[in-house]
């Protein structure tokens, strides 16, 4: 790239150097990946300290079928959790920043910092009022109050997510749409929602993963029974006797769903990722 | 006219729902979290649904700083400090120097960056368990170098009780004054430069003077405690750092790639014209462009490690005495042990800790916007 001003010699050092730092970043980040595999394609009396780097002698696939049946319930429910809390939050958040992107009032950007915030509070602040209120719902203990909270907890960055993109459509198109007789909810279905598919890729992947990843309110307000994806992997792993192949097979299952959105998904998911700390 | 009206009592209406939810669940609870800390609130009958709660003022707070039982407590909190400001340092170094790395282009620069953020995909659990078994005392980490012929490697990573840096909490107030000392006069060296009369009047004088209290005022000040209790950098606490900073240093690579490609080319051929190498254009014009890149970079890490639950559960277990958090032992204080009040009071000392940082940043944002 740079001018062959300097000397080919030094461009060349440069070069390799990079190269080098480059690989062995690379080799540090894909570390655990490879432990997590090799670990889990072992039969459990070929696991042991020593021999931890060095590849199975056969694989041995039965690890992958025994974490499922162990955590067969967890994924079942996370999936249900995910979707709902997803779609609800997404709606919700496309709505809130279809009024605080074209319909700005007075005292709405006083709000929408507001919201902001409740983004960024360490969640254990709101845990012991959330149980309680939970439980005087009679929602505490199963999937509709975790959902509830992951709604609640999800507007703010779904709403700032939408805020940014509606931002984006020129209010020309929709002051034209109000002269030909468009009102609220109209402008909204006709202009707004058709453009805003990529926006709605953007947060529901973002949703996603959170609430698949999610951890302290799982195991605080759920029952067994009802235990998230994550909780039921902590409990795999967290006995002191533990063959490790059922906790890496287990790892790499809960790690799956969101890896593969990354992968094939990926520039939607650094768009979320970007959209809570870069202002548009 | 009428019509433009009713519609914008439309728009607040749909959002009206979200407001009631957000004013409750967010700011109506912090205050009853506030309340909570305030009371006795826990022991026997606790889990009732109208548990009885008496006001006892601030004895929650004054025990978990100054009480005898509560030093578990104290090194939580140091152990956290330590822990963002290394996660702080450690994660914008790397991810910095591997976004710099990338914006030269190199070949295959889609699958590097693809393999450099892939763990901020991963929930916590998955990679504390993963970290857990590559940290175990004879294998993983520890046994890589013998793969070069050389010894292996006998730190305990998780499980360390070693401490460094220790300090006496007795003089809490004096170390108090020491870090007020030493951040006023870094803030007076950095706008030295700039404006050299507000910098001595309001950062470098003060803290100077702030620095020479703490000095020799030292035995005047009444102690925390009344007796020696040394707290330090928990070495266990490095394992999870190194994963933690394994996990989120392709965040801020993926923060600052971004800043560099919206830099324009002609300001870097601009730059390289002028004579400028490769490492003083990064150096003098990229990094002090992408200064507001970098704050958000340390308000969303702070954050990240102040509220730190996951990791540690997954790596070392609830309640490991050495990587200790105070949201760990939020959790287990009100869930296991179903002390509420204290819980409630840990939570908030977080959250204030927490508002320092964030409180500041969501205000300057909001006169931006407002600004614009």
């Amino acid at each position: 790239m740079s001018k062959p001003t300097t000397t080919t010699s030094r461009i060349t050092i440069g070069t390799i150097s990079m190269y080098g730092a480059l690989f062995f970043l690379a080799l540090f980040f894909l570390m655990p990946a490879y432990m997590a595999i090799v670990t889990a394609l072992k039969p459990p009396a070929e696991i042991n300290l020593s021999t931890a780097w060095e590849l199975p002698s056969k694989f041995h696939w039965s690890s992958f079928s025994d974490a499922l049946s162990l955590l067969k319930s967890n994924i079942v429910s996370s999936v249900i959790l995910t979707v709902c809390a997803t779609t609800l939050s997404t709606v919700l958040g496309s709505l809130n920043g279809y009024v605080f992107s074209k319909w700005k009032f007075k005292g709405s950007e006083f709000i929408f910092t507001l919201f902001l915030f409740g983004m960024f509070i360490p969640y254990q602040v709101i845990l012991i009022p959330l149980f309680q209120t939970l439980r005087a719902m009679n929602l505490y203990g199963g999937l509709p109050g975790l959902i509830l909270a992951h709604v609640v907890y999800g507007l703010p960055i779904t709403t700032l997510i939408f805020r940014n993109f509606y931002s984006q459509i020129p209010t020309a198109l929709i002051e034209s749409a109000r002269l030909d007789g468009a009102g609220f909810f109209s402008v909204y279905t006709r202009i707004v929602f058709p453009l805003s598919i990529p926006g709605f890729v953007v947060t529901g992947l973002w949703q996603v993963t959170q609430v698949w990843n999610e951890f302290l309110w799982g195991i605080c307000l759920t029952r067994h029974a009802d235990n998230p994806i994550t909780v039921g992997l902590a409990q795999l792993a967290g006995g002191q006797a533990v063959s490790w192949n059922l906790p890496m097979a287990g790892s790499i299952m809960a790690a799956a769903p969101v890896l593969l959105i990354y992968i094939f998904l990926g520039r939607y998911f650094i768009r979320g990722l970007l959209a809570g700390s870069v202002k548009e | 006219m009428r019509e433009a009206s009713r519609d914008r009592l439309k728009a607040f209406l749909t959002l009206l729902p979200s407001i009631i939810l957000i004013g409750i669940f967010v700011y109506g609870f912090i205050g009853n979290t506030v309340w909570i800390s305030m009371t006795d609130w826990g022991g026997d009958g606790a889990l009732a649904l109208e548990p009885t709660m008496n006001f006892v003022g601030l004895a929650n707070y004054s025990d978990l700083f100054t009480g005898f039982l509560s030093s578990g407590f104290r090194q939580d909190l140091v152990n956290a400090v330590y822990y963002s400001i290394m996660l702080l340092v450690g994660a914008i170094g790397l991810g910095m120097f591997i976004a710099i790395l990338l914006d030269q282009k190199p070949k295959g620069e889609d699958i590097l960056r693809t393999i450099f953020l892939y763990p901020m995909a991963l929930s916590f659990i998955v990679s504390g368990t993963i970290w857990r078994w590559l940290l175990a005392p004879q294998g993983g980490v520890n046994v890589l170098p013998t793969y070069v012929g050389l010894p292996p490697l006998t730190f305990q990573w998780t499980s360390s009780t070693k401490a460094i840096l220790e300090f006496n909490w007795q003089n809490l107030i004096q170390i108090f004054l020491y870090i007020a000392s030493f951040a006023l006069i870094l803030v007076g060296l950095w706008i030295l430069k700039n404006n050299q009369k507000r910098a001595v009047k309001y950062w470098l004088g003060p803290g100077i003077i702030v620095g020479l209290i703490a000095w020799f005022g030292g035995g005047l000040f009444p102690e925390a405690l009344f007796m020696e209790e040394t707290h330090g950098f928990n070495l266990a606490t490095l394992g999870i750092i190194m994963a933690t900073i394994w996990q989120y240093s392709g965040y801020t690579m993926a923060l600052y790639l971004a800043g560099f490609h919206g830099i324009s080319q002609d300001l870097r051929d601009a730059a390289m014209l002028d004579g400028a190498s490769n490492a003083s254009y990064y150096r003098h014009v990229a990094i002090p462009m992408l200064k507001p890149i970098t704050i958000s970079a340390v308000i969303i890490l702070s954050h990240i490690s102040l509220k730190m639950f996951d990791l540690i559960f997954a790596m070392t277990g609830p309640d490991n005495a050495q990587t200790g958090h105070p949201a760990l032992n939020m959790y287990m204080t009100t869930f296991r042990a179903n002390d509420f009040a204290r819980g409630a009071a840990i939570a908030i000392v977080l959250f204030m800790v927490a508002a320092m940082f964030i409180v500041p940043y969501v205000v300057s944002q909001y006169r931006q916007r407002t600004k614009g």
